[in-house]
């Protein structure tokens, strides 16, 4: 008679029912003590009772793994719990924004708000009268021809330094990074002293344009060389050696190589100017009504409509200016969603 | 064309199971240079190569004879692949590196001045180490890349597209799927695709820097299956670490070796007497084994 053996799949690997009640308890017993802690001492509030249930979860599993298993496996618990916390600290504020954001915007949310704007009504007026088309245009305008201005530019330079080389390779990475912590203030006014007040003399998108086109060059080359200098070489060296220049090899190897990675770099940057306020603030004029001409005449955008409406000061107002700021993370994100799709995109056939 | 491949193809296989490499390197017939006007004459003379102050590769004087298999053997870092890679002068990449000597090309020095480097590299196309497909790219538009990154123009891509593959020997695998991503290959298939590659452009003489280095046996052989085709149309010159390949492939066998001081070109002869017959007491020690 023969016997068949039937293995049965387990998972020997995983905690056992008493670890994990155990685990239970320590967690229970984080709890508690933070109560305890807040109740019986002078430290008060919701980030008490945060930062304590932090620091006595992460000592009782490390005590706890330390009398089972050494303490080898109470240092890793330890990191665990820390690592733990630092996704948990960094998730909480954003969440905390966004639901701010909808709660207090959505209020001020209407169809008028995207077919009228601002030239025939008041921050202070009904939500029903006027509406924020003037500054969606406007912001998209000015980050369009940021973009126009910047990409080119900040893929070009991120080249020079992974591609060509070249004898100023290190003065001008230096420059670059310099670059990239420049105050938003002070690219708006270099823009109002060096071409507004001597050249044009008058408020325009451009002018804002300009001057976020400066924050975003950094952004992007620095982002794009990250990515250039991730391509083997191996995939250069073929190009090359199939009688490839090094332009083309560039233009149809490297480039496409990194397309998705040259997509985040211009995401990140979009993300550095789409809610830049001082620069627009010296330099565009604010503007109530649409103005398709980013040459001439003021021109409105989201965060300047954001910061007129707060200081106008009314219910009304400040319900605008929810509703402008619940625009502006919509829109970036629209944009950071199309251009994510755009770069993962497979070639196409 | 199919009849010579089959042709070919039994001849390899009846050579399996050799007693001694010798004997493999016997097992087929050498190709006498000059009877096969197919390719185009190789010959470097006194190349020299250095990196810096690093002298790699001193005076070697080789001739490649039109439609041959040329195997360079020798231990790492005796200077072969710096030495195939100054031959399509791909060794001015390295930012310090220097050479000396001439190689000729059809009789033409392909460093005279005045010479355009990138029709040498078409001349004189390359297959490296680790399969390398363009990432971005269908299996169809990497065989046909070359043609695009030199603005080539031909009547009819279809058919150079299915002679490539064919003569790499993947156009049975591939055919069905030439959308498909390069990635999606095997890394043997890969790397006959970085053949097929290399073919369509239509080189006179394939470089090939250890093409099996990261393959399967199966995938090795393949290759090798492919070189024999290969070899009747063009001239090869490979780099190996495996003396079962050299013997298997080549006509001719070049032993590289490096005393400490640059690397120096030992001896060459046909394959068949280099792995029976060693003019060098350094060659027999290396072929038989009791060294690198």
């Amino acid at each position: 008679m023969s016997t068949t053996i039937t293995a049965v799949p387990t998972k020997p690997w995983q905690a056992s029912k008493r670890e994990r009640a155990l685990d239970t308890g320590i967690f229970l017993a984080a709890i508690t003590t933070s109560f305890l802690v807040v109740a019986l001492t002078s430290m008060k509030g919701k980030l008490a009772y945060f930062t304590i249930f932090f620091i006595a979860y992460a000592l009782l599993t490390s005590v706890f793994k330390a009398t089972q298993r050494g303490s080898a496996a109470a240092k890793d618990a330890f990191v665990n719990s820390l690592v733990a916390i630092g996704a948990i600290v960094t998730v909480i504020p954003v969440a905390s924004i966004l639901d701010t954001v909808l709660r207090k915007g959505l209020p001020g949310i209407s169809f008028n708000l995207f077919t009228h704007d601002m030239a025939l009504a008041t921050p202070t007026d009904p939500l029903n009268n006027g509406g924020l088309l003037h500054a969606i245009t406007g912001t998209l305008t000015m980050v369009a021809i940021a973009l126009f201005l910047s990409v080119p530019i900040g893929i070009l330079t991120a080249l020079y330094l992974t591609e060509i080389k070249g004898r100023f390779t290190g003065p001008i990475r230096f420059l670059v990074q310099a670059m990239s912590g420049v105050p938003s203030i002070v690219a708006g006014l270099f823009i109002l002293s060096a071409i507004l007040y001597p050249i044009t003399k008058a408020y325009s998108g451009l002018m804002g344009s300009l001057s976020l086109t400066i924050l975003m060059i950094p952004t992007i080359a620095r982002t794009s060389e990250e990515v250039l200098n991730l391509i083997p070489n191996e995939l250069r060296e073929a190009g090359t050696a199939l009688g490839g220049t090094q332009w083309r090899t560039v233009a149809m190897i490297v480039l496409p190589a990194a397309r998705s990675g040259l997509v985040t770099a211009i995401i990140l940057g979009v993300a550095r100017i789409a809610g830049e306020t001082a620069p627009i603030l010296l330099l565009t004029g604010g503007g109530d009504k649409v103005n398709p001409n980013a040459f001439s005449g003021p021109m409105g955008s989201l965060p300047y409509y954001i910061w007129k409406s707060f200081n106008a000061g009314s219910p009304e107002a400040i319900t605008r200016a929810w509703a402008g700021l619940l625009v502006l993370v919509g829109l970036v994100l629209i944009l950071f969603t199309s251009a994510r799709y755009l770069g993962s995109r497979k070639v196409a056939k | 064309m199919t009849t010579s491949h089959e042709s070919e193809k039994e001849t390899m296989d009846t050579s399996v199971k050799p007693s001694s490499l010798a004997d493999v390197a016997q097992a087929k017939p050498t190709k006498v240079p000059g009877t096969r006007a197919l390719g185009t004459g190789l010959e470097t003379r006194g190349v020299h190569a250095w990196f810096g102050k690093h002298h790699a590769l001193s005076n070697i004087s080789l001739d490649f004879a039109a439609g041959t298999v040329t195997a360079l053997i020798g231990p790492s870092g005796c200077g072969k692949s710096t030495f195939i890679r100054t031959i399509n002068r791909m060794h001015e990449f390295i930012p310090t590196a220097a050479m000396a000597g001439e190689v000729l090309l059809d009789g033409k020095d392909v460093y005279a001045p005045g010479t355009d480097v990138t029709k040498i590299r078409l001349q004189i196309g390359m297959v490296f180490q680790k399969p390398n497909p363009f990432p971005s790219m269908t299996i169809g538009e990497n065989v046909l890349s070359g043609l695009k990154l030199a603005q080539i123009k031909v009547d009819n891509k279809d058919d150079l597209l299915e002679e490539s593959l064919e003569r790499a020997g993947l156009w049975s695998e591939v055919k069905d799927r030439l959308g498909a991503h390069g990635g999606s290959l095997s890394g043997g298939q890969q790397q006959r695709l970085c053949i097929a590659r290399a073919l369509a452009v239509r080189p006179q003489v394939l470089l090939m820097d250890e093409p099996c280095s990261a393959l399967d046996p199966g995938s090795t052989l393949r290759i090798e299956v492919t070189i024999r085709h290969l070899s009747d149309t063009m001239t090869i010159i490979i780099v190996t670490h495996n003396m079962q390949q050299a013997a298997r492939v080549s006509d001719y066998t070049a032993f590289f070796l490096s005393d400490g001081g640059p690397g120096q070109m030992i001896e060459v002869a046909p394959t068949s007497e280099i792995f029976s017959r060693p003019q060098d007491q350094r060659t027999e020690n290396y072929v038989t084994g009791r060294f690198g």
